[in-house]
């Protein structure tokens, strides 16, 4: 078997502008082979942002220091001088963003921001890169293309920015997309359109997907496999089948039973995790979930568990496996 | 766009009326009697009265405004009361060395506050930062016209370097572009342009510090830009704010120094203005203060109009 595409290798992203280190990423590894889609989930602070942004080296570079290894394409990452790093930049490796309003250029129409893109990549006519962008425009299906490359970002509706964040990112063929929240901003019926654009170009363009969220239905839509975070590390990881249906870390479980599915029963309460995350400047020795956690003994406060293969496919950093396994269709509703 | 420029230039024209209202009001509520500075302390009463009807003061106020704004209107400002040659002479000579002087204050100041700005901005909360932003700050709250005594103590009275006073030597007031001239406008243009170098300096650190912290230059980072990349995209979004700041300076260094020109003698409007006020002469205040407000009110038009052409979400309604 071939090298995977793209793999972190022990990644830990630690911030050292505050007054003490906050250690976002704590030891990540992650694989990702071609034409396949991992979605990385977890709440806010998890490190599933920081850890996208560490693979394009976007992290502030003075504030941030970088352990581990980021290999693409068979090409060290944190090795590549400024001209690879831009070429590598949306060449090889593109990037999609929570909020596109934000993420776009607001004085630069669409068309300019697609061309300023190819251009930067390519050496091809601003008329040539126009066309492209055309095209592009066409196939992420924005009414209007031609209309369309002439307006600012905030002239059009949400999905529409979104779609043309994406015919940005797809501009110079890159091998990866690295999707951060591209739904969250959303509503609902334009989250599905924008779901099914992103599979339906990734199997025409072969391309590696990284689906950062922490809406598990966002990611069991688009992924084949899933990967849990929690405080900067990966506490489970599986293929989409497996996470939902027989998670067996303490966290995956509580994330899926909190979540609101189906219709619930008037009066009953919804299970929250209780508690919050611990502070990423003071990590607890053990496993970071174990605070929060009701399975939780001494040995989970003392160790860091090592993530371990369980019978029931996923791999999960948990002493206590043997006492969380559920039973079919008790989490996701038959 | 050509509709938007007839509907704003169509718009300045009740301002431009409300100004020449104002500057009229302003004039003939202020204390005193124009006509003291010209009359002989003994003067009869009936000279008085010839002065009075001579000059138009006996007419009631609107009667007065009117017969003002229809020959403002025809380029015609009157009479100075105090020298007796046309107002309109008087201000336009004045307005040409101001112009001069605002001309190179501005160079210099949006020059030197664009390059402390962006210095400051792009190293935000470096030694970097907090030097040109202390530089800014001192340079809004010098008081010009200390400044100005300061710089001619030293290259003046010490040094000997630059002339003190003057737009000329021997007083003349007919500039040349040469060396000789040149050396009187140093010292007035520096002072001058020290306090839209600060504004400029600490709108612009705000500017590009705030665009820098934004999503979309990590955007733009992602798709392959590098930094000067990056600061192309940077200047077109500091570009319509900074434009609006510079404008507003711009009116102000235009207007003229009262302080400054006084300081340095400079033969431009804030001296004549200064000159008319203690001379009581209120054709010569009331033109020049018309066209100063004319000044701004056609600056501001201009920076609308380019400020709209900058930046797109600007409506062109």
């Amino acid at each position: 078997m071939a090298d995977p595409y793209l793999r972190l290798d022990q990644l830990e992203v630690t911030f050292t502008g505050g007054r003490s280190p906050v250690r976002a990423v704590n030891g990540v590894d992650l694989t990702v082979d071609s034409g396949e889609t991992v979605a990385l989930i977890g709440e806010s602070g998890s490190g599933k942002s920081v850890t996208l942004r560490a693979i394009l080296r976007l992290n502030p570079e003075k504030k941030t220091r970088i352990g581990g290894k980021v290999t693409v394409g068979g090409r060290d990452v944190m090795g590549l001088g400024n001209k690879a790093l831009a070429q590598f930049r949306g060449g090889e490796v593109a990037m999609i963003f929570q909020e596109p309003l934000l993420a776009l250029d607001p004085v630069y129409t669409l068309g300019d921001q697609i061309t300023e893109a190819i251009r930067r990549h390519e050496p091809i006519s601003k008329a040539d890169a126009r066309k492209r962008a055309l095209s592009l425009f066409e196939r992420v299906r924005i009414p209007s293309p031609e209309r369309r490359l002439d307006t600012y970002p905030h002239e059009m509706s949400g999905g529409m920015r979104q779609r043309a964040m994406i015919a940005l990112a797809l501009a110079c063929n890159p091998k990866v997309l690295l999707a951060d929240e591209p739904t969250t901003a959303l509503d609902a019926t334009v989250q599905i359109q924008i779901l099914l654009l992103l599979r339906e170009l990734q199997r025409e363009f072969g391309l590696s997907i990284i689906f950062v969220t922490h809406d598990l239905g966002a990611a069991v839509e688009v992924a084949d496999r899933i990967a849990v975070m929690y405080a900067g590390r990966i506490v489970e990881e599986g293929s989409a089948r497996d996470i939902i249906h027989t998670p067996r870390h303490p966290y995956t479980i509580g994330l899926l039973k909190s979540r609101a599915h189906g219709a619930m029963t008037k009066g009953r309460r919804l299970d929250a995790i209780a508690g919050s995350p611990p502070d990423l400047a003071d990590l607890p020795k053990g496993c970071a979930f174990a605070a929060r956690c009701t399975l939780a003994t001494d040995p989970c406060r003392q160790t860091q568990p090592e993530l371990i293969q369980t019978e029931t496919g996923t791999r999960a950093r948990c002493l206590r496996t043997d006492q969380t396994l559920t039973r079919p269709g008790e989490l996701v509703g038959a | 766009m050509l509709r938007y420029l007839v509907y704003r230039v169509v718009y300045a024209i009740p301002i431009l009326l409300g100004v020449a209202l104002v500057c009229f009001a302003l004039v003939h509520i202020s204390p005193g009697d124009p006509l003291i500075s010209v009359l002989p302390a003994d003067a009869s009463v009936e000279l008085q009265q010839r002065l009075l009807v001579i000059y138009g003061f006996d007419r009631s106020y609107p009667e007065q405004f009117i017969l003002w704004l229809g020959r403002a209107l025809s380029g015609d400002l009157g009479t100075s009361i105090a020298s007796g040659r046309p107002v309109a002479t008087e201000v336009f000579r004045a307005v040409g060395n101001t112009l001069l002087l605002a001309a190179v204050a501005t160079v210099i100041g949006f020059f030197l506050g664009c390059l402390f700005g962006f210095v400051a901005g792009y190293f935000s909360n470096s030694w970097v930062d907090k030097a040109a932003s202390t530089l800014a700050v001192l340079g809004v709250s010098v008081p010009h016209y200390w400044l100005g005594m300061v710089l001619v103590i030293i290259f003046s009275a010490q040094l000997g370097w630059l002339p003190a006073t003057g737009a000329g030597p021997g007083g003349s007031g007919q500039w040349k572009w040469d060396w000789v001239h040149f050396q009187f406008l140093i010292l007035p243009a520096v002072t001058m342009s020290v306090i839209p170098m600060g504004i400029v300096a600490r709108t612009v650190r705000a500017l590009v510090a705030d665009i820098l912290a934004q999503d979309f230059v990590t955007g733009l980072r992602a798709k392959g830009l590098g930094d000067l990349g990056v600061f192309f995209h940077v200047v077109k979004n500091a570009a319509p704010t900074a434009l609006a700041v510079m404008g507003l300076q711009l009116g102000y260094l235009l207007g003229g120094s009262i302080l400054i020109e006084t300081v340095f003698s400079w033969p431009g409007t804030g001296m004549l203005l200064n000159t008319a006020i203690f001379q009581r002469d209120l054709p010569l205040l009331q033109g020049t203060i018309l066209v100063l407000a004319l000044f701004f009110v056609f600056l501001n038009l201009l920076v609308d109009v380019v400020q709209t052409a900058l930046d797109p979400r600007i409506q062109r309604s």
